[in-house]
């Protein structure tokens, strides 16, 4: 049954060269270290993404201040949304999706593994394209300036008119050939979930992360092609010459709106659905139960995602819609509050009477449960069409999703970090150094964005390089800038936990939460082949099983 | 079936998914500009549906699985003759198409900056079209590999997932057909 049984015979140990050994990296299509190239790669592009940000939050930190010019201003902001979307949260979330999905399920590779690899490049050449803009955006002169339309690319701002040069080109390519990547990911994700699950594990007993990873993959399916076919309408656009945003002759900017937005909420829940899948994964660990309410969980993400598609326009109040369609989409607004309510309540369920180790990847959990819950709740305020009119576009909205991004994507990928740390390196992180982390991030964050309400409720619109002495905002924008320093500070430490930890832990051994799924059963880091045996599974928790001969769970499923 | 051929046709349902969305979108964008227009030659004026194109197209998905079944049965020859039909009828649909461009372009002075119904037309057209040129590559490519000899009955699950991608090409020159040749003029 564990690999132990089993008497292979030891390779010599030789430290092969170096080149052959990032030639090894390069040319891999094995999950597991395609799913690390992903999350090093997200955490790069995590570094430059977080110094556009205080770039831009040095700027605003004052009145009338002169850090960057109003055109540095728009390509930060651009820049800084596009690169955290694209380049920072949809690699790590499909880095652990690669790394964990075949594991949890008793699989040893993805269905596609070269696929895989093909995705993966995708993705990080679509990433070099957008910073390529920066010397390559005005042709070859070696002057080139970031793409500048907001990462939303508003029609006609992206017109040939508007944005003359090739930064909006770089965006739109970039974008099209990273969500090809994406594609390709989310079909291997699906596929391998579908066909390769060992023996035993029925739906019914699949881990929630394989469940929502599944959910999250067809979703991806269906929100990423549309932003492809709107990235290649606008291809046509500016270069043969089109008109399908072309509001002189005739096309429509709202289309693009809408064509974006169907990608765009859709995408939210894609980015959440796997921290759900990690928060669901973490929380009964840490608090010696089963989670609560399994099936309830599943069909309130099969809700979540069914309701996601279809809440598209609620970014658009402020276009002036008509009103039967405002009705339509603040009521299918806040009918996605009730499955993401059950899932709360679930959590919180799993955790009642439990008995609660507050390791790191529990804190960030509980932290995440608080946090997300205030950016649900200020979610249903902004998918009020009438505040929405008052408040769009304003900095609240900002606050909101961050609120939704940083406090609760991030957070629970913070957690995943600290959980699975020792799983994929044999090592264990410290943790002293993960609960300063975990108190500067959120004294960083809490200072940031909870207080990033307030300039928004003022009357501050987002997108301003700077404003207008004695509104009222100044204080208000003084704090939100001090708690980057917290954030900067907290992350500082994060890497510094991965490295020093990865280079000189202790050895963490296979199982050291004591957990109940099968990438436990494997060992730290586990091997090529994940396992020697294919696992026979009875139960949701079969290491519980392995475990407990006596009292195992098949018996009362 | 086994657990590998399975994966290959989950796969491809994926893939054809994620194909569906895109041309959703493109025949949303089309169907939302009929008769938006505001200068050029409108779909009534230039348009004619192509029949015998439609039949062509819609027969090779009868001759492409045809080709599988055969291969199935281990009849490597009847494979490859098949899909050479297949092939054929999909190079006609598609000399079809670059006739029909011609037209549009030298007779009637349509092109994809003409006004937004060129833009919406070749875009959508076009883009099918590209999808028919991608399979006829596929196509091809087994056809010549049968012919030299490299492919056996093992094949006919591959075989079969491609014919997957063939018929949805098909089903989308439907929905086209339906939306810009009889509905939307």
């Amino acid at each position: 049954m564990s690999t132990e049984s089993l008497a292979l015979p030891q390779p010599a140990i030789t430290t092969r060269p170096l080149v052959d050994r990032l030639h090894a990296w390069i040319t891999t299509v094995d999950h597991k270290r395609l799913g690390l190239l992903y999350i090093g790669y997200a955490l790069l592009f995590l570094l430059i993404g977080g110094i556009e940000a205080a770039a831009m939050r040095i700027q605003l930190i004052g009145p009338r201040y002169n850090f960057v010019s109003p055109q540095v201003f728009n390509r930060l902001f651009t820049m800084h949304g596009t690169t955290m979307i694209f380049f920072v949260v949809m690699p790590l979330v499909f880095g652990f999706a690669n790394y964990l999905v075949p594991l949890v399920i008793g699989a040893r590779d993805m269905a596609f593994p070269r696929l895989n690899a093909f995705s993966f490049w995708l993705m990080a050449f679509g990433g070099m394209l957008l910073y390529f803009s920066l010397l390559g955006a005005n042709g070859l002169y070696g002057a080139g300036n970031a793409p500048d339309v907001g990462w939303f690319a508003y029609a006609p701002l992206t017109s040939r008119t508007f944005s003359p040069g090739h930064s909006t080109d770089f965006w739109t390519l970039s974008l099209l050939v990273s969500g090809f990547g994406s594609i390709g990911t989310a079909i291997n994700i699906i596929t391998t979930i579908v066909c390769m699950r060992c023996p035993g594990m029925t739906l019914g007993r699949m881990p929630l992360l394989a469940w929502l990873n599944l959910i999250m993959a067809g979703m991806v399916i269906l929100a990423i092609s549309p932003l492809s076919a709107a990235q290649i309408m606008l291809l046509v656009d500016r270069y043969l010459g089109g008109h399908f945003f072309d509001t002189q002759a005739g096309g429509s900017a709202v289309v693009w709106m809408h064509f974006f937005w169907i990608f765009g909420h859709p995408e939210v829940y894609v980015l959440v659905l796997p921290g759900f899948a990690f928060a669901s994964e973490i929380i009964p660990v840490f608090s010696r139960k089963p989670i609560f309410g399994y099936a309830v969980m599943v069909a309130a993400t099969v809700s979540i995602a069914f309701i996601g598609m279809s809440v598209w326009a609620h970014h658009m109040f402020t276009v002036g819609m008509a009103s039967n369609a405002n009705t339509f989409f603040v009521l299918s607004t806040m009918a996605i509050a009730i499955p993401t309510g059950i899932k709360i309540f679930n959590w919180l369920a799993t955790m009642w009477g439990g008995k609660i180790d507050f390791k790191a990847p529990m804190l960030f959990c509980v932290a995440f449960l608080f946090q997300f819950l205030v950016a649900g709740l200020t979610g249903i305020m902004l998918g009020a069409a009438p505040f929405d009119w008052q408040l769009g576009n304003s900095y609240f909205v900002v606050a909101h999703f961050h609120y939704v991004i940083v406090g609760g994507i991030l957070f629970t990928i913070f957690a995943a970090f600290y959980y699975w740390f020792p799983k994929m390196t044999g090592r264990m992180y410290s943790e002293r150094l993960a609960r300063i982390h975990f108190w500067l991030f959120v004294i960083g964050f809490h200072l940031t964005f909870d207080f990033m309400h307030i300039p928004g409720l003022l009357g501050m619109p987002r997108r301003i390089y700077t404003y207008e002495p004695g509104r009222g905002w100044d204080i208000w924008n003084l704090i939100v800038t001090v708690g980057v320093v917290f954030q900067a500070a907290g992350v500082l430490v994060f890497v510094l936990n991965l490295v020093i930890s990865w280079l000189a832990g202790e050895e963490a051994g296979d199982d050291p939460w004591d957990a109940w799924t099968l990438e436990w059963l494997t060992s730290s880091p586990p091997p090529g082949y994940n396992f020697a045996e294919a696992p026979v599974v009875r139960s949701r928790r079969p290491l519980w099983d392995l475990k407990h001969p006596e009292d195992p769970d098949w018996k009362y499923e | 079936m086994s657990q590998v051929e399975m994966r290959g046709r989950v796969g491809m349902f994926c893939l054809i998914c994620a194909e569906a969305a895109i041309f959703t979108i493109f025949v949303v964008a089309y169907v939302f500009y009929v008769g938006k227009s505001v200068a050029g030659p409108q779909a009534a004026d230039v348009l004619q549906a192509p029949v015998f194109l439609t039949v062509c197209l819609l027969s090779s998905s009868v001759t492409v699985h045809a080709g599988v079944k055969a291969l199935t049965k281990g009849n490597v020859a009847g494979f490859a003759r098949w899909w050479l039909l297949t092939l054929a009828l999909g190079a006609v649909f598609l000399v079809g198409t670059v006739f029909e461009w011609h037209r549009l372009i030298y007779v009637d002075g349509l092109t994809i900056s003409t006004n937004l119904f060129g833009t919406t037309y070749f875009s959508l057209v076009g883009l099918h079209a590209f999808h028919v040129t991608a399979g006829l590559a596929a196509l091809a490519l087994g056809s010549i590999l049968a012919l030299l000899g490299y492919v056996t009955p093992l094949h006919a699950p591959r075989s079969d997932v491609f014919s997957l991608y063939w018929h949805f090409v098909d089903v989308v020159w439907i929905v086209v057909f339906l939306v810009v040749y009889v509905a939307g003029r």
